[in-house]
């Protein structure tokens, strides 16, 4: 998994069907120290992230097992909040 | 499957339910030398930080290894290197 900022949030009324419902947030891939790693994509969310939050996300077709139904077309999942990290090296 | 080093560990309460109860490590790909670019992986043979890693970044292996059916991981640590040259 890897480390993302959410920046914003995507809202599409024609969508896949198996989409309806589900949160697309715009997030940012960052490295552990918060600076900017890649361009912008965008994300399903999974843990109600919220607006500025460090969350890490899952990539390519594992990413689409944490929906519901695991053939959703999605390839990039947050699937969690980072409340804290301890990284001494 | 590549070479890494635990740097850390990540904290996180809210996250996917397969995830709960496994510890997530921050590990650096040693073909990288950059210490920032890091990665997230599961952890399946009780790595500690600092050491030298075995990574997989197949989602399938990783669920093998995890003794996991859905969980959405990307790596995971499945070896502790004690020697590579």
């Amino acid at each position: 998994m890897f480390y993302a900022k959410v920046v914003g949030t995507v809202t599409a009324t024609l969508k896949d069907k198996s989409l309806y419902g589900k949160k697309l947030l715009i997030i940012e891939p960052v490295d552990c120290r918060g600076d900017k790693q890649g361009d912008l994509m965008v994300a399903v969310d999974t843990v109600q992230a919220g607006f500025g939050d460090l969350v890490f996300y899952a990539k390519s077709k594992d990413a689409a097992l944490a929906m519901e139904n695991p053939n959703t077309p999605v390839d990039s999942v947050i699937t969690g909040i980072i409340d804290s990290i301890y990284k001494t090296l | 499957m590549f070479i890494g080093k635990v740097l850390g560990n990540v904290v996180s309460t809210y996250k996917h339910k397969e995830l709960t109860g496994k510890k997530l490590l921050i590990v650096q790909d040693l073909a990288n030398e950059d210490p920032n670019q890091t990665m997230i992986a599961l952890d399946a043979v009780g790595a500690g930080i600092g050491e030298i890693v075995l990574v997989t970044n197949d989602g399938g292996v990783a669920r093998d290894c995890l003794h996991l059916k859905t969980a959405p991981i990307n790596l995971a640590v499945i070896g502790i290197l004690d020697h590579y040259s």
